[in-house]
């Protein structure tokens, strides 16, 4: 495999992801630039409602397009190459130096150690108090990488370097719905009761996934995620109201 | 104009052909696990390819026809009875209202399904019917199904005219599936982009060796019991997006191969990918089943996705050419 040279000048390679999808890779690095430059060519794609395509999933450092393999075969001899073709012309075609609008989303969290429940563990662990450790995740800007695991999971970054925290070694059988957690120098927020092997620093009364909006994940890949700190009282306000 | 569900079955839940256009925001597409069995037992009804149907495990539902209706059960042989009466699969029937459909014994096959003429009456959620157990949406109200869940037809038909006071009406044709799911075990696949991470024994043994379908596969994957595979050196890799198919190498060397509800992104090295035409003879595996992967190239594999398109397609015609004869004799629309 080798990587083709566009004006911006971007690095990229192609390749198939099974016979139905292929995967446009611009490196592979958790890298803010970089997820940049996905996110604006998945924004161009999804924006050209583009024949064929069935899903495009953006992630840390790269974009996986499912096509409809049948209906390009009507037309083409090959679907993957045809498709293949179709995103080198995209690409061509992406301004990669433009400035996007971010959406900016303030999501309160109590950090009580009720709820954050690695909290202790982690003061222990690094020898940093639990007050530093709250005030060190909450301080910082996060960019929303990428959505997977579970239907509306954000993968944020990077936290600060003193609280990068080893996923736990034993996952939990089921961590909250709204659990905030750190995974290497990742955190992210749990949007349902599931397992997990995250370091739960807190939780979110807000809702991260609802089937009853429009649009039922509240996070997208590109978003900038501030944490807010809120106490008990405060939690349980916001909780019962949502 | 409904069925009822008079007992629980272990993990039947109402699918079509998948939730497409959400997975950015993590939503998995879902959908029945054998696309070809539940194609099937809509056309042989008439319907349209991508309705709904009851994706059947066994133990199975039992369920109560409350109206007449057209059905179709396709995919797994699980003995299926109207009240006493054994009937077919990959054949349409005609069943009396107040009539009941049970599965009494697994025969060959993991799941099988159910369609009716005209579809079920649920809600789309983001554009399918399939059911999302994790987002707890889509299908009957987001969950498999229940006890005392009734679900409604969206059209009815009288069929009295050709019941005459029976049970059920075996109609004359039937669908041949023999095409789509090879007797072998090989279960054919390209080679995925960390393919070149194994060691060129562990590449062999990828192709050459037999994997065991563990207990612990579902709808999600089927984890895989085999010879250990090892990587020539310990690299890691970021998250990005994978697929149905998609064969992951977990850290102990055991690979799972990614199904219908799998997650929208994942970490581990892809070696390979379960050809989709394969996928349907997949799923119709059970646990300590014994597969052999066989690798072929991608061209291929397209190629095989599309001439098992053009069968469904014949498959269609030839049914809905039947269908319509039968419904001018007795005057149906």
């Amino acid at each position: 495999m080798y990587f083709e040279k566009v004006s911006t000048p971007l690095l990229y390679k192609i390749h198939p992801l099974g016979d139905h999808a292929l995967t446009v890779e611009f490196g592979s690095l958790i890298d803010d630039s970089i997820n940049q430059k996905i996110i604006l060519l998945f924004h161009q794609l999804k924006q050209k409602n583009i024949a064929f395509i069935k899903d495009i999933i953006p992630a840390y450092a790269s974009l996986t397009v499912v096509y409809d393999v049948t209906a390009i075969r009507k037309k083409a001899p090959s679907a993957y190459l045809f498709m293949k073709k179709e995103m080198e012309n995209e690409i061509i075609n992406c301004d990669f130096n433009i400035t996007v609008s971010v959406r900016k989303i303030e999501i309160p969290v109590c950090y009580d150690t009720s709820l954050g429940i690695d909290l202790e563990e982690m003061s222990q662990q690094k020898n940093i108090p639990v007050d530093e450790i709250i005030q060190l995740h909450s301080n910082k800007t996060y960019r929303v990488f990428m959505i997977g695991f579970l239907p509306g999971f954000a993968y944020m970054g990077s936290v600060e370097e003193k609280i990068i925290t080893a996923r736990k070694q034993q996952p939990r059988i089921n961590v909250s719905a709204g659990s905030v957690g750190i995974a290497g120098e990742q955190t992210g927020i749990y949007p349902f009761d599931s397992p997990g092997g995250w370091n739960i620093i807190g939780q979110t009364p807000i809702k991260l996934f609802d089937t009853k909006r429009e649009n039922p994940v509240l996070l997208e890949a590109g978003d900038e995620i501030k944490f807010i700190p809120i106490d008990l009282n405060e939690f349980k306000k916001i909780k019962e109201s949502v | 104009m409904s069925i009822l569900i008079i007992k629980q079955g272990i993990a039947d839940s109402i699918q079509d052909l998948g939730r497409y256009g959400c997975q950015h925001l993590g939503i998995n597409p879902n959908g029945a696990m054998d696309t070809i069995a539940a194609q099937t037992a809509n056309l042989l009804v008439g319907n349209d390819l991508n309705n709904t149907v009851i994706e059947i495990h066994f133990p199975s539902s039992v369920i109560l026809f409350k109206e007449q209706s057209l059905i179709a059960i396709c995919g797994a042989d699980f003995s299926p009875m109207i009240n006493d009466i054994a009937i077919p699969i990959n054949t349409p029937i005609i069943i009396e209202k107040n009539c009941v459909l049970q599965f009494k014994k697994p025969i060959s096959g993991a799941r099988t399904y159910l369609a009716v003429k005209g579809g079920f009456d649920l809600p789309k959620w983001l554009n399918s019917f399939s059911t999302n157990n994790k987002a707890n949406a889509g299908g009957f109200e987001g969950r498999n199904l229940k006890k005392h869940d009734e679900i409604h037809f969206r059209s009815v038909q009288k069929y009295g005219a050709v019941l005459k006071q029976k049970d059920c009406e075996i109609l004359s044709w039937h669908a041949s599936l023999k095409n789509f799911y090879s007797a072998s075990n090989f279960i054919r696949i390209i080679i995925g982009s960390e393919y070149d991470w194994l060691t060129d024994d562990a590449k062999k043994l990828l192709g050459s060796s037999s994997f065991t379908i563990s207990n612990q596969s579902d709808r999600m994957g089927y984890r895989m019991k085999g010879e250990n595979l090892l990587l020539k050196n310990d690299q890691q890799l970021i998250s990005s997006g994978v697929t149905k198919g998609t064969v992951q190498l977990l850290p102990d060397g055991q690979v799972i191969i990614l199904m219908a509800d799998h997650q929208t992104t994942g970490g581990y090295p892809k070696m390979a990918h379960v050809i989709s035409a394969d996928i349907p003879k997949l799923s119709q595996m059970n646990p300590n089943e014994k597969i052999q992967f066989n690798i072929i190239q991608q061209q291929e594999a397209e190629d095989i996705l599309f001439d098992q398109y053009q069968q469904i397609l014949q498959l269609q015609n030839a049914c809905n050419f039947s269908l319509k004869k039968f419904n001018e004799q007795y005057g149906f629309h």
